[in-house]
This record gives structure tokens, C-alpha cells and sequence, in this order.
């Protein structure tokens, strides 16, 4: 089990599962013979039985009470690497960073386990130096896009060379380790990812001309020393600590010069037009605008709200950020540094306000970077009810429910005065509604059409007959009928599509069923939301409607 | 009592009144006495009767209740002294007890700890400690032996922290091996959506009902592994509680899910219109008009039993259709008029227009005879040479015995068109000329052998081809081309070669009851319509059995709205034929619950008719 999770073999799913399973459908999991030939064949096997015998003896020793011989045993433990088989599952670099997410979820995980119990302190240390060696990383190369706040962790996705990395951190409370998880599953899982993301940091650093193991700036390193002169901690352990305060930018190989900012050399890439080109230029400025979102700005965090994700946050984008110094250490200003613009604060009130910062609940700052501009701070001031956090994950599709809270962001994403919000939303929302009846009206349209045009049939005929009727042949003057073009075509689009459905080979009609009936339920789970949105809405409105007399009386 | 047999710790005073000795008191608890004296009588505890109350006034008014203990061994007060109370102090305070000890007196070494020049002891040394010790030699020998042999290894430098480098220095695109290409990835974790939010928009949130749902569904069937909650700020969010069992599951997803690369057909929703297929002649007929350029009003509007069928002329003037009322009548297509009546004398079950243009003759079945009529339209000559044709008949010397009577039409019938009359035993079904315009075959609704009967016009001759019969016969039709016959029983087509009188095909319909059939004019296909909504189509080059197969109605009998299909057997023998429903054609009222009865495409121009039971024949263009 070990070697397959380490190897990254996995059991397929026979074609025939009759023929494998020796006629019986009863549910097995398989493996490909190549690939467990191809795990006899890898050297860390030895490895592992060497572990096995080192185990046997040492039992045996503890057991004779042969204390000499344990020591000397447990100087000589057999240890592996893991190295060539994170080269041999990814050969290219990018290979790796493609499979980074559960690697950096599990080290997060890790990182907050306890010290006590379940598995070797020297992994999580591992495991919490390699997560804060990766948030310098991003902090440096400021790759972070996205942040959501959801109930289970805190999302994060970054931009790493092209390839976006999700992760997930739990909030930061003391697990209660369930009974029904096998941590030596995990154990394994960590192990060789550790190793991975080892690796891959080294790698990372080295693009961005950083010092591997990361050494805080000289400079920075100073101002960060203890004043009283008394030793915070011990050395190896206060490092760390420096390091996961995210407060201090990292020494790099070549000490950059501010003349290296260069504008880059256009080179026009063979068969695109201008126009792609004007594009991408937009694009790589916006990027560069969304990467320097809080440049400029000071930040201050209040002692309640969670300090790491909000200080890596803020880093990330450019803001400088401190906190109180009894917190944590690496607090680079005070409270009452009068240069500071906003003031993180997470509890219903403020008593002592100072004039010139703003006071901001912190779902303030997971918006404006989702926004990728700096939200109005009115909705975020503390105490006040603030707008729903909406995940930047979701891109909607036509036809897909939008909340209205999205609409308004994607309004002021365009520029548009956010000042007829109201009036707009207002709109959109009856755009939608109209959407969703238009389907339903597209059937009726179809029965209907029919019987008009039997009616007219019929009132025509009737003319003719009257006509045959008065002899004297009379031409009455016809009446020009009014087509409606579009109606006319839509009837012909779904006269077509009926004569095609007519048409389908079984199984692609059943398919086609499919995709409808897809569908379908997609329109019905949208209508559904937007009713209850609109329930909600209206119940809202008349509280306020109430209140409000309320008040008057 | 038997004494404890566990010494207790001492007690300092004993009571010499207690005799019982140093046992738990507790033993006496229920007694009035503790032990005996010398004597041995009882010896009583002093009475303890004081209730609750009396202990409380005792505690008031004593004024030494304070230093009042219960002596446990005898069970009687005892007042302390005064330095008693003052020992008791002392101890609480922690200091010692008796007050005259000093804690603090100076220290005096017994032994000077200054270095002397003299031993202590005047012990003179042992003879080993001179010379080296053999059980150490032979211990280190052994180490030495065993350092040589390689037993023993110097320790290795403790290394805990792992070791970095560029482990894609060199990266080779030749290290991507065909394992890289078949790995499949496991797909990443699903990024979250808005009700995963800790503050989500309201109407993610589960309303009572859906919250019950959620509640009562499989763990594996829920839609979301979660329940949205909404809290008003972030300090209030409190942990995940599920986090690490999540995570495991991702793990054991990982390496215990069976992976498996998936076709995904990423058809577009819409339906493949048949136009998109590279189809695109067809369209320009029915779907540039929708609608009715012509309508024929067969009737008087009373009459409402209508038009079995209608036929046109090869020609293409004239159209024709008859009626339940033993009408036949002739139309104008042009001018829309009806040109004339026939009646016929009975119910008109078929009609069919000789197909050779030089001929103008049409055949139609009422009840058990076949009429020849020249309906005497059109072209003068044309009508006249048919008249001439008939009557150019010359009776055979020898009476041949035929299953029918070929009987010339009398005076009167002839004036009004009908030239010859075949009578047969039984009523007629239906009626179809040959190509050339000189045979006809007529369906008998008979069970016997004589169902199907085949005549030739010009020489008044009559032969029934077949000698069994083989269910009932539904249609008979001639191939257009080459001497083949095709009759369509209920479940099959029999494809006879009328030259060598043999049974070359059978075609399986896979439909219950056939109910038309139609040939295409090349000959290579026949579609058959059945009573159970099916449309089978054969190519006779490949095979019996249906090259298609098409549901079309939801009716059988009176199909409200006609489709019209395109079909397109292609020359090329590269591109394979297709039939294609092009059009569906509305107009015709349905009365009775039948709609439209008959339906034929002009001979040459892009007309179509169509007969309702609503007692009109209405032209789409």
C-alpha cells in the first residue's frame, strides 16, 4: 500500500469486468500487472525491508533489555529517500506543479496538527516550514489570485508559472481527531509529499533568484531583532518564527537593483493580429494592476482577526501590514502609527477611533481581491451587515443563476457608476426572469402557431364559400397580413428540430434526451434559486417597510 | 473487636482510660461502649445526645467551645490548654514545635576542607591499581576486532533536515516515457461555489424543508457534503469539523479509485438539423411557402366522407380523386375546377392514371369490378387514339378460361367515359399500372390464391400468378424499370421476376401489418409504411431487411399532419442515401378523427396534394 501510494499507482477499471473477475460482477479493485511489476522493481523495496528487520531487532533487543544494543540500533536507522521517485512521477517541472494542490493541502493540514501524538513532530515541523517557505514564495512573486472564506477552510488559488495551485487551510482551532482515519494513510501521503514540495520550493526560490533555505532580508532582519536583547527563543526555532510572521521580505542571490525594471521587449508572436495583441496587453495589465492592489497602503490587524491568512493576504498584494507586538513577532509598526489607512477589526464596536483609517471588517479584503479593485468601505465597516461572500471559483455559464450581488461586482468590474445599481439590478433580474419564461413559451408557441393557422384557414375558406355564394363574383379588397418574421423563423427553427429529433439514430436521441433533461433541471435549479432569492428579497423589504412605520408611529 | 492488624500511625497520648488499643474507632461506632475495664464491664462513652440545637447554643455560650476537641479513642471533650492552642499555632504557621529550637545555628564542619598533605587513611595502594586491567583489554580487543572487521561503524553524522536541489536541472524530454502518456491524472478537488461561503447569499441557504431532506438522504447521495450556514461575521465561524476526514478521503480517492479515461461526446444541445449534414437542396420547395396555394373544395360541405385517394395525371393537367359517394371526379390543377363527375355506382376503393403518357386511361376500382374509363380530357388526339386502341381489339378465336369477365361498357356507360369493365369474383382493393402503361395488377380482398390478379389491357387478358396463397395481400406494385413485381403481405414484401415466374426476394418488414408501400422511380428502394407508425426502408442492393427504420406518427390511420420526406438515394455510390423528413405540412382539418388520407407529389412539378377528410384536396408548393 505504501509503495503504491508513493509510486502513484492506481487500480483501473476493467473493460470487462465479468472476464477479469472470473465471471462474477462482485465489486474488486484492480491493478494493471505492469504496474505492480514495475513496483518489484523499485530499489526503495529493499529499503523498506531493511526497516522491516530494523524493526524485528529492535524489538528483540527491548526485549532482552539489551539497552546498549537498542542505542546502537537506533543510531543505525535504516532512512530512505524519495527523491527519484518524485523525479521518475514527474519528469518536468510543470508536471509537479500541476499536482501541487493536494501536496500543499496535506502540508497546511499537517502544519496545524498538534505536537503531540498521532505523527513525528519532525513532520509537522517539516511540514510548517515548507508552508511558510511556500507563502514567502508566493508573498515574493505576489501569485496570489484568489482567496475564499468558505465554512470548512480558507481557499487560496496562485498563479504558479501559468499553473493555478489551489489550497485549502483549516480555520485555526484545535482539531478533535476523529477515530475513523487511519493517519498512517496520510502519514504516507505527507511523506512523499513533503518531499515534493521540497523540492519544488528549491526550484521556485531559485526562478526568482532567492536564497534557498530563506534568509530574511539584512535589513529586515535587524529591525525584527528583539530590542531588549533577550533571547526570544532559541535560534533555529525564532527563525522559523521570523519567517512565518510574513512580515519581511526574503534575501535574494542578486541584490536587486530598482533600475531593473525594464519594460519588457514586444516580441509579436507569428499569426496573431493586432488586435489579440492590444488584448493581451489589456490582460497583462490588469494582472499587473490586480498584483499591486494594496500598494501603498498600511495595514493594521486587530488581535481578534486571524493574523497569518490576512498578513499573507495583504502581503501578497503589495500592502505593508503590522499587528500588535504582543501577538506575534515581526510587528513592524504600532497602533498609533498615524501613516496607518486601514484598520482590520472584527468585533461589533471600536472605542477608541482614530481620525484618518479606516475601520474594516476583514471580508473587506477577501472582496476587494476577488474584485481585483478595492471594494467601497462603507459595506464593510464594523458592526455593519455585511454583503455575502461570494466565491470567485464560480464562472457562470449562460442559462446559470447569478446571484445579484455578482451582477453589481461584474458592473463595477466594467466602470459603470455604481450609483443606479439599484435601478440595474432591478433590470437584470427581470432580463432573467424573461429568459426563463422565454423557454417555456417556446413550446407553447409551437401549438399555438398550429391552431391560428387553422383558424385562418378556416376564415378564409369561409370567405371563398361566401364568395361562391354571391354569385355576382365580387373581389373584396384583401386584407395584407403582418408576418411576424421572427415568430415565423422561430417556428421554422423548431418545426426543424422536431423533424431532426424525428430523425436521430437511437442511441443519439437518447443522448440528446440526456443533455435535455440536463438541462432542464440546470433552468429548473436556477428558477428555484431565484424565487427563493426573490421570497427573501420581499421579506426583507417589508421589515424595512415595517420598521420604518414603525418608527413614524 | 480484633485488633487492626495494621500498626497506625502513633498516637502520642494514650488515653489510659482507652483499652480497646489503636484500632479504627469506627468499629465502636454503633456500641454505647469502647472496651472494658480490668473488671470486665463495659465501658461507656460519655452520652452525646446534643442535637443540632444544642450544639448551637453550646457554640454560643461557651466561651471555650473554640478549643474544644472530641477526643476519638474515648469519645470525650477535652479543652486544650493554653499551650497546646499555642503548638497547634505553630505547626499551622509551619515553624517547629518547640518554640526553644533554632534553626539557624552554625554550621561546623566535622571534617576541615582544606587539602592536607597527608592521606586520610594510611592504606597503601592495591598491586592492580598498577597495572592494566584484563577484562577491560579483553573488551576493547573485541571492539578493535570488531572495528576491523567492519562489525562496528563509526556513527553517522545526524542529519535530520532533508537536503534540496534542483531536481529539474536537467530536465530530458527522452525521461518522458510512454508511462507519463497512459498515467491518468486524478482529477483535482472541486473548487467551491457560493453556498460553500461562510456569508452566502440567502438563497443558498437550505430552507427548512431542504434541510430535513438533506438530513434523511445517504451520506453518498447528498448533492452537497454540507450545510450552507451563514454567520455574521468571521470571528464567529467556528472550526470544520469534518476537515481531516475530507482530506482523508482525497487521499484514499487517490490511490483506491479505479481511474478511467471517459469519452465525453460533447455534442452541441441542439439537435443536427438534417440541413447541417450537408443536405441543403431540399429546402427550397415546401419551406419556401408554407402554405396552401390552391384548395379544392371537393364537395358540397355536407358531404363529408371524402376522397379515398387522388391521382394525377401523367401528364400533369389534370388530377383526379374519388369518393365514398361513387363519385369519381376529374380537376383542373391549373384552373382549380372541377372538370367532371363520374359516378361511379358504387364505393370507389382505388384510382390510378395510366402511366404512359400516349394513353388516357384510368383505372378505378368500384366494389368488385375494375372500370377503364377515358375521361375524355385533354388532348383530343390523345383520346381519341386511346378510344381507337381499345377498340382495336380482336376477340382470340379460342376462348381462354380467365378468373374474370372482361365485359365491354354498354351505350350508356360509354358515353359517360367507361370503356371496359373487368368484374371480378370479389370486391377490389386496389388497382396499378404497370410502367408501360399496358398491364394492371388488382388486389382482390379475398383469402385464396386468386388475391392478386394481373391484366393486360390490350389484349383483355387476364391470369391470376399465383398459385398458393401467402397472407393477405396489402399492396401489389410494378417495378418501374424492370420486370419485377413487388406484393406486400402483412408482414412481408415478395419481390417476383415476372420473366422467369419465380420468387427472387423477401423482404422482412420487422413492422405489424403493413399498410403502403412505394417505390422509388429508379427501383433500388422501397419504403413500406405500416399500421403501427413505422416507416422501413430497403435498399434492394443490400440486404432484406430494413435499411432504416423510422417511428414517424403517433396515429396510424388518420395522420393529422402528413410529414413529407425527402429522400435521396444518391447516384454516387459513395454517398449513401438518405431519408429525411423535411416538412411537416398543416391545413387539413381533422374530422372523425382522420386527417389527411392521401398525399402525391406531382409527376414534374414541385407540387404536392394532399386529400383531408375534411372533404378538400389542398396543393402545397
Amino acid at each position: 500500500r505504501r509503495l503504491c501510494i508513493l509510486k502513484g499507482i492506481y487500480p483501473h477499471e476493467p473493460k470487462h469486468k465479468k472476464k477479469v473477475n472470473k465471471g462474477s460482477t462482485a465489486p474488486r479493485t484492480f491493478y494493471l500487472l505492469k504496474d505492480i511489476k514495475f513496483l518489484l522493481h523499485e530499489p526503495i523495496v529493499n529499503k523498506f525491508r531493511e526497516y522491516k528487520v530494523f524493526v524485528r531487532k529492535l524489538r528483540k533487543a527491548y526485549g532482552k533489555g539489551e539497552w546498549g544494543t537498542v542505542d546502537r540500533l537506533k543510531d543505525n536507522k535504516p532512512t530512505y529517500k524519495l527523491d527519484h521517485i518524485v523525479k521518475e512521477r514527474y519528469p518536468t517541472f510543470v508536471d509537479a506543479l500541476r499536482d501541487l494542490d493536494d501536496a500543499l493541502s496535506m502540508c497546511f493540514l499537517f502544519s496545524t496538527f498538534p505536537r503531540t501524538g498521532k505523527c513525528h513532530v519532525q513532520t509537522i515541523q517539516l511540514c510548517r516550514r515548507l508552508a511558510v517557505e511556500f507563502l514567502n514564495y508566493v508573498i515574493a512573486s505576489r501569485s496570489l489570485r484568489k482567496v475564499f472564506l468558505s465554512i470548512k477552510g480558507i481557499y487560496y488559488q496562485a498563479e504558479v508559472l501559468g499553473q493555478p495551485v489551489t489550497w485549502i487551510t483549516p480555520y485555526t482551532f484545535a482539531h478533535d481527531h476523529p477515530t475513523d482515519v487511519d493517519y498512517r494513510v496520510m502519514a504516507t501521503f505527507t511523506e512523499f509529499y513533503t518531499t515534493l514540495l521540497g523540492f519544488v520550493n528549491f526550484r521556485l526560490y531559485h526562478s526568482l533568484n532567492l536564497l534557498y533555505p530563506p534568509k530574511i532580508d539584512g535589513q529586515a532582519d535587524v529591525e525584527l531583532k528583539p530590542v531588549e536583547g533577550k533571547e526570544y527563543a532559541m535560534d533555529s526555532e525564532s527563525y522559523l518564527e521570523k519567517l512565518s510572521a510574513l512580515s519581511a521580505s526574503l534575501a535574494r542571490v542578486v541584490a536587486p537593483t530598482p533600475e531593473d525594471e525594464v519594460e519588457m521587449d514586444e516580441f509579436p508572436v507569428e499569426g496573431e493580429t493586432a488586435e489579440q495583441m492590444d488584448l493581451r496587453k489589456k490582460e497583462q495589465e490588469a494582472l499587473e494592476k490586480h498584483k499591486n492592489l494594496f500598494e501603498g497602503l498600511r495595514f493594521f490587524l486587530n488581535r481578534e482577526v486571524p493574523r497569518e491568512p490576512l498578513a499573507f493576504i495583504i502581503r501578497c498584494f503589495g500592502g505593508q501590514v503590522s499587528w500588535d507586538k504582543s501577538l506575534c513577532i515581526g510587528a513592524t509598526y504600532d497602533v498609533s502609527d498615524p501613516s496607518i489607512t486601514h484598520q482590520i477589526v472584527d468585533r461589533p464596536r471600536v472605542q477608541q477611533q482614530v481620525v484618518g483609517r479606516y475601520y474594516l471588517q476583514p471580508q473587506w479584503v477577501f472582496d476587494s481581491v476577488n474584485a481585483k479593485l478595492c471594494l467601497p468601505v462603507a459595506d464593510y465597516f464594523p458592526g455593519v451587515l455585511l454583503p455575502p461572500h461570494l466565491s470567485p471559483f464560480v464562472t457562470e455559464q449562460e442559462g446559470d443563476y447569478i446571484p445579484p450581488e455578482k451582477l453589481k461586482l461584474l458592473a463595477m468590474q466594467r466602470g459603470e457608476n455604481p450609483g443606479d445599481e439599484e435601478s440595474e439590478e432591478e433590470e437584470e433580474e427581470e432580463e432573467e426572469e424573461e429568459e426563463d419564461d422565454n423557454d417555456k413559451e417556446e413550446e407553447e408557441e409551437e401549438d399555438e402557431s398550429e391552431k391560428e393557422e387553422e383558424v385562418k384557414l378556416k376564415k378564409m375558406e369561409e370567405q371563398k364559400t361566401q364568395s361562391n355564394k354571391a354569385l355576382p363574383v365580387k373581389v373584396t379588397a384583401g386584407k395584407l397580413r403582418l408576418e411576424d418574421r421572427q415568430r415565423l423563423e422561430q417556428e421554422q427553427q423548431s418545426e426543424e428540430k422536431r423533424l431532426a429529433i424525428m430523425m436521430m439514430k437511437k442511441r443519439e436521441k437518447y443522448l440528446y434526451k440526456k443533455i435535455m433533461f440536463g438541462k432542464k433541471r440546470k433552468i429548473r435549479e436556477a428558477n428555484k434559486l431565484a424565487a427563493k432569492r426573490k421570497a427573501h428579497d420581499t421579506a426583507v423589504k417589508e421589515e424595512k417597510k415595517k420598521s420604518k412605520k414603525a418608527r413614524r408611529a | 473487636p480484633v485488633p487492626s492488624p495494621h500498626p497506625r500511625p502513633s498516637i502520642p497520648l494514650q488515653d489510659i482510660r482507652n483499652t480497646v488499643g489503636n484500632i479504627p474507632m469506627e468499629w465502636y461506632q454503633d456500641f454505647p461502649h469502647i472496651g472494658y475495664n480490668l473488671d470486665g464491664k463495659k465501658i461507656y462513652k460519655p452520652i452525646r445526645s446534643k442535637d443540632e440545637l444544642d450544639m448551637f447554643l453550646e457554640k454560643m455560650e461557651n466561651p471555650d467551645y473554640w478549643r474544644t476537641v472530641q477526643d476519638k479513642m474515648t469519645g470525650a471533650d477535652i479543652k486544650l490548654t493554653d499551650e497546646q492552642v499555642e503548638l497547634v499555632h505553630r505547626l499551622q504557621k509551619g515553624q517547629f514545635g518547640d518554640i526553644h529550637f533554632n534553626p539557624y545555628e552554625p554550621a561546623v564542619d566535622f571534617f576541615t576542607h582544606e587539602v592536607m598533605i597527608h592521606p586520610v587513611t594510611n592504606r597503601p595502594a592495591d598491586k592492580r591499581s598498577f597495572i592494566p586491567s584484563l577484562i577491560e583489554k579483553e573488551k576493547v580487543s573485541k571492539l578493535v576486532h570488531a572495528i576491523k572487521m567492519g562489525w562496528i561503524k563509526p556513527r553517522k553524522p545526524k542529519d535530520d533536515t532533508p537536503t534540496y536541489y534542483d531536481l529539474w536541472a536537467h530536465e530530458d524530454p527522452n525521461s518522458i516515457l510512454g508511462r507519463h502518456k497512459m498515467h491518468v491524472p486524478a482529477p483535482k478537488m472541486k473548487l467551491p461555489g457560493h453556498e460553500e461561503s461562510y456569508n452566502p447569499p440567502p438563497e443558498y441557504l437550505l430552507s427548512e424543508e431542504e434541510q430535513l431532506a438533506w438530513e434523511q438522504q445517504e451520506a453518498a447521495e447528498r448533492k452537497l457534503n454540507f450545510v450552507p450556514q451563514q454567520y455574521r461575521c468571521l470571528r464567529a465561524v467556528p472550526a470544520y469539523t469534518r476537515f481531516i476526514h475530507e482530506r482523508f478521503e482525497r487521499c484514499l480517492d487517490l490511490y483506491l479509485c479505479p481511474r478511467q479515461r471517459k469519452m465525453r461526446v460533447r455534442a452541441s444541445p441542439t439537435p443536427p438539423s438534417p440541413f447541417q449534414r450537408g443536405l441543403c437542396l431540399p429546402r427550397c420547395h415546401p419551406a419556401s411557402q408554407g402554405h396552401t396555394l390552391l384548395l379544392l373544395k371537393a364537395r358540397s360541405p355536407s358531404l363529408t366522407l371524402l376522397s379515398w385517394d387522388g391521382a394525377i395525371s401523367p401528364s400533369g393537367s389534370g388530377a383526379h380523386d374519388r369518393s365514398d359517394d361513387g363519385t369519381v371526379r376529374f380537376w383542373e390543377v391549373c384552373t382549380a375546377r372541377c372538370m367532371k363527375t363520374l359516378p361511379a355506382g358504387g364505393v370507389v376503393k382505388s384510382v390510378a392514371w395510366n402511366p404512359n403518357p400516349t394513353i388516357c386511361l384510368v383505372a378505378v376500382c368500384v366494389e368488385q369490378s375494375v372500370l377503364l374509363i377515358n375521361p375524355c380530357l385533354g388532348d383530343k388526339l390523345l383520346y381519341g387514339a386511346t378510344d381507337q386502341l381499345l377498340e382495336s381489339y380482336v376477340a382470340p378465336e379460342e376462348e381462354r378460361v380467365q378468373p374474370v369477365h372482361w365485359v365491354p361498357a354498354s351505350a350508356e356507360e360509354h358515353a359517360r367515359g367507361v370503356r371496359l369493365l373487368v368484374q371480378h369474383s370479389k370486391a377490389v382493393k386496389q388497382v396499378t399500372w404497370h410502367g408501360k402503361g399496358d398491364y394492371f395488377a388488382s388486389v382482390v380482398a379475398d383469402s385464396g390464391n386468386r388475391q392478386v390478379l394481373i391484366h393486360q389491357s390490350s389484349k383483355r387478358w387476364s391470369q391470376s400468378p399465383f398459385r398458393k396463397s401467402r397472407g393477405l395481400v396489402q399492396r401489389v406494385l410494378f417495378h418501374p424499370l424492370r420486370p419485377y413485381f413487388f406484393v406486400a403481405t402483412q408482414r412481408y414484401v415478395r419481390v417476383y421476376n415476372l420473366l422467369k415466374q419465380e420468387l427472387t426476394k423477401k423482404l422482412m418488414t420487422n413492422c405489424k401489418w403493413v399498410s403502403s408501400m412505394a417505390v422509388h422511380p429508379a427501383g433500388d428502394n422501397i419504403i413500406c409504411g405500416s399500421y403501427d407508425s413505422k416507416l422501413a426502408w430497403f435498399d434492394l442492393d443490400l440486404s432484406t431487411r430494413p435499411y432504416q427504420l423510422l417511428r414517424t406518427w403517433r396515429g396510424d390511420w388518420g395522420y393529422p399532419n402528413p410529414v413529407l420526406t425527402h429522400f435521396s438515394p444518391c447516384s454516387d455510390l459513395l454517398q449513401n442515401p438518405l431519408l429525411v423528413p423535411v416538412k411537416v405540412l398543416k391545413g387539413h382539418a381533422v374530422t372523425l378523427d382522420l386527417g389527411v388520407l392521401d398525399v402525391l407529389f406531382h409527376p414534374t412539378q414541385p407540387w404536392v396534394f394532399s386529400s383531408g377528410a375534411d372533404g378538400t384536396i389542398r396543393l402545397y408548393t
